[in-house]
């Protein structure tokens, strides 16, 4: 405040000088231009082909894809194995962050790790191991064939179960760092005051989440729809039944049917930008009711 | 009368309910299959078992996951921490896209990445045109394979380390200028060790997710045995042969690799909550 008082002891100097914990200005901009260099090479780069090649033989070659059956059948599975996987890993989600914030158990520690792991275990490795213990060679695979005539392996029901794996801990990673943070101080009141567990959690636990559960929801949607590898273990790829848009994507690519490949990829990478751009908004205006410093999807 | 309480008493309701599904669930969806792979090795004896991981194919296989894996989380802790020092230090036009764009790899389905990678870097891309000249192919070879996880691994780094950037207090920065330190001195010496398992983290991250990555890879390795052959390829080639003791080796290799990793961040946690606690 004293400093204040003497405006007219301003420096006497007109040059500036470098503030001692900031960079020359030549290395500050050299990092901006390679920043803006690299992003751009190794991000937008790949994201511009993808439009450039869905539409280099014009618009009408374009949509004409979105004519072919094959690539209508593989986004209606798409909407289908998402419709099913994120409401499971949804509710799986909501009641893992209940069990492992608000309360207090040993253990814990561990079950978040265990939370996790899909995310550190390769998406051909989750497709296999579906494949090892429900294929129609397995003891459960081979039981559910016999007697209730389910396929689960190579048909859609395999394709929904690797989904979830690969899926589930986006909810759940999103909910237990906020919902820990937030305490339990809301719950006890509510209870005390005479609200029933569910009336609790509907109108004072969901309110408090629901930006961290709509953020979790987003990205299991985006990785729900767009997973390849653990799919691609499982799905036996027979067209017009177990084919997802990833796989159609790949099968049209392996066919040098290059401007369908990229045309259906195009829906898909649009997609991930829609992702992107609710996920910038939701950070921007709710970052206090997200979960802090959230990484690795 | 003192019973014997498993969690600490509360009196929010649903805990049983809520812990019993949240065990079924990770029970039914990930142990029970993961100990489905584990006992599925067992049908090998072991002579069987240590032909499969010594094997020409599955060494080169292994060499190539894991040598181009750690190339790439190697670049991409070099350029993540100067993404995440512009990004939270340096005001531009351009920059909240830019910080946006970053979780691009996060949200680009791996297939459409590869089919993207590769129309680029192909002798007849716009940047695999550029090189082709001089000889070099940069697809279906292991550049390419370099490259891709290059792109999918680069979010980790900057996202692991842009938040500790963000919450360093600048007056140790102005701590050390007064001390008589130059700017690179103050860095180099003060910033980056407080960085360091952020960074650490983000490597293993990277590196986990380089290794088992295979949708945005299989489009540009080329996919040669012994030389472009990756591990998760080789995993589908003999689920495809049917020989599933022989894939499951392989995956339990694969496995036991990723829990390594996983317990190696965990450790790496508790030692900077220890030893950067206070920052």
């Amino acid at each position: 405040m004293s400093d204040t008082a003497f405006p007219q002891a301003a420096p006497r100097s007109a040059l500036r000088q470098q503030s001692p914990i900031s960079e020359a200005p030549y290395v500050k901009w050299t990092l901006i231009a390679l920043t803006v260099g690299l992003l751009g090479l190794f991000l937008l780069v790949p994201l511009l082909v993808v439009f450039v090649e869905a539409f280099r033989l014009g618009f009408g070659e374009y949509l004409a894809t979105f004519r072919n059956p094959d690539a209508l059948s593989s986004i209606r599975l798409t909407l289908l194995v998402a419709a099913l996987a994120v409401p499971c890993n949804l509710v799986f989600g909501v009641a893992a962050a209940w069990a492992i914030a608000k309360y207090r158990f040993p253990g814990r520690a561990f079950l978040i790790s265990l939370i996790d792991l899909p995310f550190s275990v390769s998406p051909v490795v989750a497709g296999l191991i579906y494949v090892l213990i429900l294929g129609a060679n397995s003891t459960a695979g081979g039981f559910l064939l016999e007697n209730f005539n389910l396929r689960i392996i190579f048909a859609v029901p395999g394709i929904v179960l690797a989904t979830i794996f690969v899926t589930f801990p986006f909810v759940a990673r999103e909910l237990i760092p906020l919902m820990e943070e937030q305490g339990t101080g809301d719950e006890e009141a509510a209870l005390s005051l005479g609200a029933s567990g569910w009336q609790t959690f509907w109108y004072v636990t969901l309110p408090n989440v629901k930006w961290a559960l709509l953020y979790g929801v987003l990205l299991c949607n985006a990785r729900a729809m767009g997973e390849f590898g653990a799919v691609a273990v499982l799905s036996g790829k027979l067209r017009g039944e177990t084919v997802t848009m990833p796989l159609q994507v790949e099968l049209f690519y392996n066919e040098y049917l290059s401007v369908a490949a990229f045309s259906l990829a195009s829906l898909l990478a649009g997609l991930a930008l829609v992702t992107l751009v609710i996920k910038t908004w939701l950070e921007r205006h709710f970052a206090d009711q997200l979960a802090s410093g959230g990484v690795g999807h | 009368m003192q019973r014997f309480r498993f969690r600490e008493p509360s009196i929010i309701p649903g805990f049983r309910v809520t812990f019993g599904f949240t065990i079924v669930y990770l029970l039914l969806i990930v142990i029970i299959p993961i100990i489905g792979l584990f006992l599925k090795t067992f049908e090998l004896d072991w002579d069987g078992f240590v032909s499969i991981v010594t094997g020409p194919r599955f060494s080169a296989a292994l060499r190539l996951s894991f040598g181009a894996s750690l190339l790439a989380a190697a670049f991409n802790v070099v350029i993540g921490v100067m993404i995440a020092w512009v990004l939270v230090r340096y005001s531009f036009p351009g920059k909240r896209i830019l910080d946006a764009i970053v979780d691009l790899p996060f949200a680009l389905p791996t297939a459409v990445a590869g089919i993207a990678l590769t129309a680029l870097y192909s002798p007849a891309g716009w940047l695999g045109g550029l090189f082709a000249p001089f000889g070099i192919r940069i697809a279906y070879t292991s550049i390419g394979i370099w490259i891709a996880l290059v792109f999918i691994g680069l979010p980790f780094v900057v996202r692991t380390v842009q938040p500790v950037l963000q919450d360093i207090d600048r007056e140790i920065e102005e701590a050390s200028a007064t001390l008589g330190a130059t700017r690179s001195q103050t860095v180099v010496k003060v910033i980056l060790p407080t960085l360091l398992p952020s960074i650490l983290t983000g490597f293993a991250l990277a590196f986990a997710r380089a290794v088992g990555e295979y949708g945005s890879v299989i489009f540009i390795a080329g996919n040669l045995p012994r030389q472009t052959e990756i591990l998760p390829l080789l995993i589908v080639f003999r689920l495809s042969e049917y020989n599933y003791p022989a894939a499951a080796a392989i995956a339990a290799v694969m496995l036991t690799v990723s829990f390594v990793i996983l317990l190696a961040i965990n450790l790496i946690q508790a030692w900077s909550q220890r030893r950067f606690a206070l920052v």
